[in-house]
């Protein structure tokens, strides 16, 4: 019997999926008591207020909601204006920092000059700068755009100008014989190097992005799904919290997916250990 | 006689000093070396003796202190046009299929994007690789590696050809093969080759003649030998003749007391 269970790797979604609901029990049993509940939650209500966001459809009363379910399906603006900031400021300060990451790069000089203010704005917790952002772009989508653009930028841009610095010189003095001009080298290899490293850097910008845009919402803002979570704690609804929680979390991992597919179609020039083993 | 190919007069090359107190290294010193049209040029010496510092120079890749190159009887000034090189270490684009490195220097010409595919592909069945137009370099094996690249220099038909220890990363079965097939490309277009190896077998049996280099540093030529074996040559046959082995007996009694000096200046440097 215990051969049949013990956790090998035919049976490892049973464990994941076993160990997930084991926490939702225990969960569950431990907000049976209303003082732990208030700061707890409880799974079943977290579960109708993720309903309630999502489905258009009301729920009559039943065991685990007296009261019915309201279907208001009202999520779909907040959680659309928190993925819109997310992926332009993962767009944006993609693009900045491969540019900037380029140019510093192939600019002895100006790195030269620029080199103690880089490394004092890659030290600053940028996260203090949203105040200033809420100044100057407003509570609107912007100001977290613009947050989240500087978490990005930074690790492209440090992926870029390190990636770029570390370009073969064999592989550019046989570019060179092979008759390239200046112009030519940037295109076929610096920016195909820099690529590579902002692609090694994608998953990590990705989720800093999503950062970016939640803690902007929380500081101040109208809309988003870090607003709902903002509001919620606001009035001591716990619920509600976990329930945007786990949202963001599913995003999250979506995002992170389609990064990793992207990254798979993208880079099918570089070794991975599966195909090193089958060759 | 016609204009040499290549033509290095009376080079030297120093490099700057890392620190000011440590004095300035000098790797080549009043070197000068001709390549005929159609010549093929081995130049050996021991290692670390300055041998791609003077392919480097020859390329135009670095500017010699003191001295000229002259290519077909003009100064050269920056990259060396009409130059091929292919280069010791990988010098492949990995991100670029098989095809599309040999590609390279064609689309950097500008030439009409159809007959360049032609002549890319036509140059990769000519290196034994038809059917690996779309593998990527990690997915080639070492041999495969070298084939490709030196597709992409000949695909341009470069009037000289240089060479830095093309093979040295081969095993030795591979190596003699790609030596064979170099040179019966070589044979059918006569280029001026300029071949670097520390391998004097390999010099000889692909040479019509062979340079031999002192030990670093302020390295010069200090000796050049004929090499009169017949054409075509097996490189791996061509070990076994009589002839081949009093060219290698000569030239090895120049060059051992180079190997012993470099070797012991590598020692006292570690």
């Amino acid at each position: 019997m215990w051969s049949l269970i013990k956790p090998q790797e035919s049976n490892l979604r049973w464990w994941q999926v076993g160990l997930l609901v084991a926490v939702l029990a225990l969960w569950q049993w431990a907000s049976t008591d209303p003082k732990l509940a208030f700061f707890l939650g409880n799974p079943v209500q977290v579960m109708g207020r993720v309903w309630s966001w999502f489905a258009p459809i009301d729920l009559p009363p039943n065991f685990f909601f007296p009261d019915g379910l309201k279907g208001r399906a009202d999520i779909y603006i907040h959680l659309g204006v928190t993925l819109l900031e997310t992926v332009l400021a993962f767009g944006l300060g993609t693009l900045l920092g491969l540019v900037c990451g380029l140019w510093l790069a192939l600019s002895p000089l100006a790195s030269a000059i620029l080199d103690p203010y880089i490394k004092a704005a890659n030290a600053m917790p940028r996260v203090i700068l949203a105040p200033i952002f809420a100044m100057w772009f407003g509570l609107g989508i912007w100001s977290k755009v613009a947050l989240a653009v500087t978490l990005v930028f930074f690790i492209v841009f440090f992926n870029v100008y390190q990636g770029v610095r570390e370009v073969s010189p064999v592989l550019l003095a046989n570019a060179r014989m092979l008759g390239a001009k200046q112009k030519q080298l940037l295109r076929t290899v610096y920016l195909p190097s820099a690529t590579s490293w902002v692609f090694s850097s994608l998953h990590t910008s990705v989720g800093l992005a999503f950062v970016g845009a939640v803690v902007g919402e929380y500081l101040g803002s109208a809309r988003g799904v870090g607003y709902l979570i903002q509001q919620a704690e606001g009035t001591f609804d716990i619920n509600t919290v976990f329930a945007g929680i786990t949202i963001l979390t599913t995003f999250a991992l979506l995002l992170d997916g389609a990064v990793g597919r992207l990254e798979r179609h993208l880079m099918v020039w570089q070794p991975r250990s599966a195909e090193n083993e089958r060759l | 006689m016609d204009t040499p190919a290549l033509e290095l007069c009376n080079i030297s090359c120093t490099f700057r000093p890392r620190s000011p107190a440590e004095p300035a290294y000098t790797a080549v010193a009043d070197t000068s070396l001709l390549v005929q049209p159609g010549e093929f040029v081995s130049v050996v010496g021991p290692t670390g003796c300055g041998k791609s510092t003077l392919l480097n120079v020859a390329a135009g890749l670095l500017t010699p202190s003191l001295g000229e190159v002259r290519v077909f009887g003009q100064v050269l000034q920056g990259i060396n046009a009409r130059a091929g090189y292919m280069f010791q270490t990988e010098a492949l684009m990995p991100w670029r299929s098989a095809l599309d490195n040999v590609l390279l220097g064609l689309q950097y010409h500008h030439t009409e994007a159809q007959a360049a595919q032609q002549l890319a592909l036509d140059w990769l069945a000519r290196v034994g690789l038809s059917g690996f137009e779309d593998r990527y370099p990690h997915q080639l094996s070492g041999g495969m590696r070298k084939r490709v690249a030196l597709a992409q220099t000949l695909v341009l038909d470069p009037d000289i050809i240089l060479m830095d220890e093309p093979f040295s990363a081969l095993d030795i079965q591979t190596r003699q093969l790609m030596e064979t097939e170099v040179l019966e490309l070589w044979s059918r277009k006569k280029k001026a080759v300029l071949f670097i190896t520390h391998d004097l077998d390999e010099a000889i049996a692909m040479s019509d003649r062979v340079v031999v280099l002192s030990a670093g540093p302020a390295t010069h030529p200090i000796g050049e030998f004929q090499i009169d074996l017949p054409r075509p040559r097996h490189v791996a046959e061509v070990r076994s003749q009589a002839r081949f082995n009093a060219l290698h007996g000569q030239i090895w009694e120049l060059l051992r007391d180079e190997v012993l000096k470099g070797y012991a200046q590598q020692l006292r440097k570690a």
